[in-house]
């Protein structure tokens, strides 16, 4: 199968997805300076999410991706965050 | 045609080889994904002196770090665009700036690091063994997982260089660029683990 049929990500595109992460990141250094006690954390690691996401969607092209390759990416991303609040479920109850 | 394209029936399935490099990067999430549980569950327990510990990074360096990554990663899907589009020169001088940037960061971090070792902070020396054991947990999982991620973009770094080679000798080209993208792929992932590893290590208030 040759490479002709995959999506071609413009140029400006790409840069409007820069801007967007280089403002998320921004916002997250601010978030840090202000005070907001434990909820710092959550809504950093909340922020860093949505990043994420922006880069595997477009970046990483998963948005022009089969159905497959998606699920799969899901699936590990779930695999993930099962592992870490299992964890925490346990020693919570330790 | 060029001499290096090759004119019999080739019997190639990008999309496979896409799928292994996915599957090969689903193992390096699950290892630094555990690498950020091992932090998570010590600062949970330790959550003073992470807090103390953190105070010794420089947010600005990783602040630029972070943009930097932030703008290779754009500059390589930039790069794949370019060669799509059959724009050579384009597509080896973002590949260029790629490369600039991640060199960039290596020099950050080799100060950032240089100024720990200089006050002594390394891991096995004698400061680490006198730092409480919140302390010592912090500086090791710092060293260890920035370690480890400048491994990553080192070996990022050294699969682009070859995309410059092989784009220069043509074998990858606007007809077959399976390698380049399966490349950028590896490097958005590098920026990607950047993304969670600085707030977690740098931002912690």
């Amino acid at each position: 199968m040759a490479n002709n049929t995959t999506h071609v990500i413009e140029y400006k595109s790409l840069s409007i997805i820069l801007l967007i992460l280089l403002f998320l990141t921004f916002i997250t250094i601010t978030i840090a300076t202000v005070q907001l006690g434990p909820l710092t954390l959550t809504v950093a690691m909340l922020i860093a999410c949505v990043k994420s996401f922006i880069v595997l969607s477009n970046f990483m092209h998963l948005k022009y991706e089969s159905l497959l390759l998606r699920i799969l990416v899901a699936m590990v991303f779930v695999l993930f965050a099962l592992i870490v609040a299992i964890t925490f479920i346990d020693y919570a109850f330790r | 045609m060029s001499e290096g394209i090759q004119h019999f029936e080739e019997h190639r399935d990008d999309e496979a080889s896409k799928l292994g490099m996915w599957l090969f990067i689903f193992t390096e999430l699950l290892l630094f994904g555990g690498l950020f549980l091992v932090y998570s569950v010590f600062r949970m327990q330790y959550a003073q002196a992470f807090y103390e510990c953190s105070l010794e990074l420089s947010v600005l360096i990783g602040a630029i770090n972070t943009v930097i990554l932030l703008v290779s990663s754009m500059t390589v899907a930039m790069s794949m665009t370019a060669l799509q589009k059959n724009d050579i020169k384009s597509s080896l001088l973002l590949l260029g700036v790629t490369l600039f940037c991640a060199a960039i960061f290596l020099v950050n971090k080799y100060f950032e690091w240089g100024a720990k070792f200089h006050h002594g902070l390394y891991p096995g020396s004698e400061l680490m063994k006198l730092l409480d054991r919140g302390h010592h947990l912090y500086f090791s999982l710092y060293f260890f997982m920035t370690g480890l991620h400048a491994l990553h973009i080192i070996i990022g770094m050294t699969l682009l260089f070859i995309c410059v080679f092989r784009i220069k000798n043509k074998s990858i080209h606007s007809q077959d660029y399976v390698f380049l993208e399966n490349s950028a792929l590896y490097w958005h992932l590098v920026d990607l683990i950047w993304i969670f590893l600085f707030p977690l290590m740098y931002l912690i208030s």
